[in-house]
């Protein structure tokens, strides 16, 4: 490796440094006034990298190019300022979750959206007019746009620097960063203020997007894939902090780009190939930031997320009549093959039914009793059907190895990121969580001599006697009934116990004598291994897996399963899991929107209730009550 | 024979001295009270010493050994239990469950995954709460309390991991008069019966002057006086730290 490829793969880290911030600084931007993470941000990406290679194409020339990209982060911002208005503005006071889960729905919306106005292909952008050429750097060439891009990400930052310490509207932003309610209270119009800074962060991002689309083809990943690399630029950079965030995605991409520049390396006979690393990579340095300094490298100490949600009711064992309502329910399932008989498919949707009962209630058991909002549980379940599928795969295991081996691959997993994640909280965790599962994802992607690539993993049967439906129905049930059970049963010893006393006063159950994140350490490692119980089941049951088993999309399924259910209740998941199963099967068949139609039944939910689905279901009781 | 001793500690934050090379010890079976104006530093001294904030220079020592720059479950674990300035419990569980709890934690059974915890240890929990007078209540869920019965509940949780050191951070804060009193009285006879030791930051000049055997005073983190309610009332520093310098008649009440 030479020196002089070394900075060349620097000078291109620097390039792609700058988008990366755009996105960054606006994400930190707008939680830092509202508070609230806008997981749609990477979707304004996605948004301006579209519209810059549409007005390009459609004007022409360097007006169509340079005035299309200016025009577009114009547009973007409006598009915020829109969903500031209409949606966002409604929820300022209402969970933190639900404050998450209704900008994911913003995501899924949009994505279907972009599907619909552009089509699944790539959409390739016009070379820059005036920048066509190149510059002779250390013998190399280096794109003269990429020099343009190096450029642009400081002189933003310096822009934006300037207009937050000079202007009364950049000093509104800092004082409302600083304290919220007291800006308020010294009669700052916060509507306005609110929507500003939104569209601005919008505006930035359709910006860093516009920009990008002369480098690389829009595409429909783009939005998922620029969300979870800001999240991991502003936990490293600190949340809040623009000139962090610059920093953070300097050192971020600038190790990446190293590890592409190393490359092939070849030590004490081994070869290996860090080029692969990139991912890795990126994960290793949020880790040892998040272990050096906690609220990233120029963040200062973490705000303290307010709870607005009521503390849950006390946990009581199950009544008669719902234990025996309970044990009717397995004994009708048990009997389901006899009683189905007529239509196989029943028992295909049972499987996939039973499947998500014990995703969802395993998420549930982190996120109710261990109050660790996960968005990235996808992690846990793909590890776990990639553990089973690769087990037969690789060493030819039978089928009852490969479903040890899923819980244990889960397991590991869960136990490396879970050591991050307990460390952080709120909308921290969130993040986090979702960075994790991205880069499980990717490693899965990347590394297709092991895993297959986008193609996954073929031909996972179960071996007899389950390779019969009916058999594999039963297996699943046994599987999923004793791992729900065990879960419930951890929850009422002294183990969920402590759990949620450390969920409802970490002061307290620290000063008693608890290690609060040891427990919620190893309830995430529990929760992992149930997790991966499922997706093992689920290898077997579709036969092959692809990395779309750790979608982010299932993360958020699984959300959407726990808090249909109620969060509160430890038969909600059930119940949530099973409804959303069905209606996702009979949905998806009738309309390839599926995931616009569940974002808008996600922002219905989250507008109609905004206390919550439980505190929804106590507000109609009361009002139902008083006539 | 002292059990507690803090020992020239400091602790900043930014360029504000909460604590100021502050040293002090309580004897064994003493109620001392920490008394000051607001911003003295006596919670930061009651966070260091309970491990939520490490010194910045000094020690604190019980039975001996080094404690500061201990997380707060290993002092607890060495016998030092407290009470927040805003009562902290567990919302989600009841009464008897809270104790119940703190009494889990004590017996080093937290890590058990099969026995119900509602089955560990209720009976004991149940005596707990007879003593704070809340056990008709134990089995209401805690959040639906009243302020002053979470006080009592708090009381019982910390009593529940058997300490021989009481923190009590501001016990009656947001009480009325009467139930201060009261409050302060159960406090009293319980530690005296268990042979604990107690030190407690408290406003309500009554509540110190009737109750504790000592009183120390910080102001500006520093400590400016040490000694019974007789001598601290007509020390003059401490007149003048609280009321400035108008002469003061036996009763004193701290600048809000």
């Amino acid at each position: 490796m030479h020196l002089e490829g070394l900075v060349f793969q620097a000078l291109d880290g620097l390039a792609s440094a700058s988008g990366l911030f755009f996105v960054a600084a606006g994400l930190s931007l707008i939680f830092g006034v509202t508070r609230i993470v806008n997981i749609a941000h990477g979707s304004f990406y996605m948004l301006g990298a579209y519209i810059a290679v549409t007005l390009a194409t459609a004007i022409g020339g360097a007006v169509g190019f340079w005035g299309g990209i200016l025009a577009t982060a114009v547009i973007v911002g409006i598009v915020g300022a829109l969903i500031e208005i209409v949606l966002l503005r409604r929820i300022y006071v209402a969970p933190e979750l639900f404050q998450l889960l209704a900008t994911f729905a913003l995501v899924l919306v949009i994505s279907d959206a972009t599907l619909w106005l552009w089509g699944p292909e790539d959409l390739f952008g016009p070379r820059a007019p005036g920048l066509r050429g190149a510059v002779e750097i250390l013998g190399r060439r280096l794109p003269t746009y990429d020099a343009f891009l190096i450029a642009i990400g400081p002189v933003v930052l310096c822009l934006l620097h300037l207009a937050l310490s000079r202007t009364r509207f950049g000093r509104l932003i800092r004082a409302a960063t600083e304290d919220r309610e007291m800006v308020g209270a010294l009669g700052v119009n916060q509507s306005v203020l609110f929507t500003a800074v939104f569209a601005l962060g919008a505006a930035l991002a359709g910006f860093g997007g516009a920009l990008q689309a002369a480098r690389e083809p829009a595409n429909l990943g783009m939005d998922l894939t620029a969300i979870s690399d800001a999240f991991v630029v502003v936990v490293v950079g600190g949340m809040g902090s623009i000139a962090g965030s610059y920093v953070a995605a300097v050192l971020i991409a600038e190790v990446k780009a190293v590890c592409i520049g190393i490359g092939l390396v070849q030590f004490a006979g081994l070869s290996f190939n860090f080029s692969k690393l990139t991912l890795v990579a990126e994960f290793l340095v949020m880790a040892i930031v998040l272990v050096v300094r906690p609220r990233g490298l120029m963040g200062r100490q973490q705000v303290a997320i307010r709870s607005v949600a009521e503390p849950d009711a006390p946990i009581r064992p199950a009544t008669k009549t719902a234990a025996l309502f309970g044990v009717a329910v397995l004994v009708v399932l048990a009997a389901l093959p006899l009683l189905a008989r007529s239509s196989p498919y029943t028992l295909v949707l049972g499987v996939d039914v039973l499947i998500a009962v014990l995703f969802a209630a395993s998420l549930h058991f982190i996120m109710g009793p261990g109050g660790m909002h996960s968005f990235g549980h996808a992690a846990y379940f793909g590890l776990g059907a990639y553990g089973a599928a690769l087990a037969v795969q690789w060493f030819a295991a039978p089928m009852g190895v490969a479903l040890v081996a899923a819980p244990l691959l889960a397991a590991a997993g869960a136990l490396l990121f879970g050591y991050f994640a307990v460390r952080l909280s709120g909308v921290y965790l969130a993040m986090l969580t979702l960075a994790f599962a991205q880069i499980v994802w990717s490693i899965v992607f990347q590394w297709q001599e092991i895993t297959g690539g986008s193609n996954g993993v073929l031909g996972i049967w179960p071996t007899p006697p389950f390779d019969k439906l009916s058999a594999y129905f039963l297996l699943t049930l046994v599987l999923v009934a004793c791992g729900v059970l065990l879960l419930r049963r951890m929850l009422f010893a002294p183990f969920g116990y402590a759990m949620r006393a450390g969920r409802d006063s970490p002061l307290r159950a620290e000063a008693i004598g608890i290690d609060v994140k040891r427990i919620h350490w190893l309830g995430f490692a529990i929760a992992g291994a149930m997790c991966g119980v499922a997706g093992g089941l689920f290898a077997f049951a579709k036969g092959s897996i692809s990395p779309e088993t750790i979608s982010i999309g299932r993360s958020i399924d699984g959300l959407v399963m726990v808090l249909l259910g109620g969060i509160q209740t430890l038969s909600g998941p059930i119940v949530g899991a099973s409804v959303f199963a069905v209606l996702q099967d009979y949905v998806m068949r009738e309309t390839p929107y599926w995931h616009a139609l569940l974002g808008g039944i996600i922002l219905v939910l989250v507008l109609a209730f905004p206390g919550g689905l439980a505190g929804g279901a106590l507000d109609l009781a009361r009002r139902l009550r008083r006539p | 024979m002292s059990t507690l001793t803090v020992h020239s500690l400091s602790k900043s934050f930014g360029a504000v001295r909460a604590v100021d090379d502050l040293s002090f010890s309580l004897a064994e079976g003493e109620f001392l009270a920490l008394i000051g104006p607001n911003g003295a530093g006596k919670s930061t001294c009651f966070n260091i010493i309970n491990g939520q904030l490490t010194p910045d220079d000094g020690e604190v020592r019980f039975g001996g050994n080094i404690i500061s720059r201990l997380p707060p479950r290993d002092i607890c674990r060495r016998g030092i239990a407290r009470t927040f300035q805003i009562a902290a419990t567990f919302g989600s569980m009841t009464v008897a469950e809270n104790v119940q709890m703190a009494l889990i934690a004590h017996a080093r059974q937290t890590y058990r995954f099969w026995h119900p915890a509602a089955s560990y240890h209720r009976a004991l929990a149940l005596d707990l709460l007879r003593q704070v007078g809340m056990e008709a209540a134990a089995d209401r869920p805690c959040r639906e309390l009243a302020y002053g019965d979470v006080k009592r509940v708090e009381l019982a949780i910390a009593l529940a991991s058997d300490p021989k050191l009481l923190l009590m951070d501001e016990p009656t804060a947001g009480m009325a008069p009467r139930e201060r009193n009261e409050l302060i009285t159960l406090v009293k006879a319980l530690v005296v019966e268990r042979g604990i030791c107690v030190l407690f930051t408290e406003h309500s000049m009554d509540v110190v002057f009737t109750f504790a055997d000592r009183i120390i005073v910080m102001a500006r983190g520093r400590l400016i006086a040490d000694g019974d309610a007789n001598s601290i009332r007509s020390n003059a520093l401490v007149r003048q730290v609280y009321l400035g310098t108008r002469a003061a008649t036996g009763r004193m009440e701290p600048i809000a």
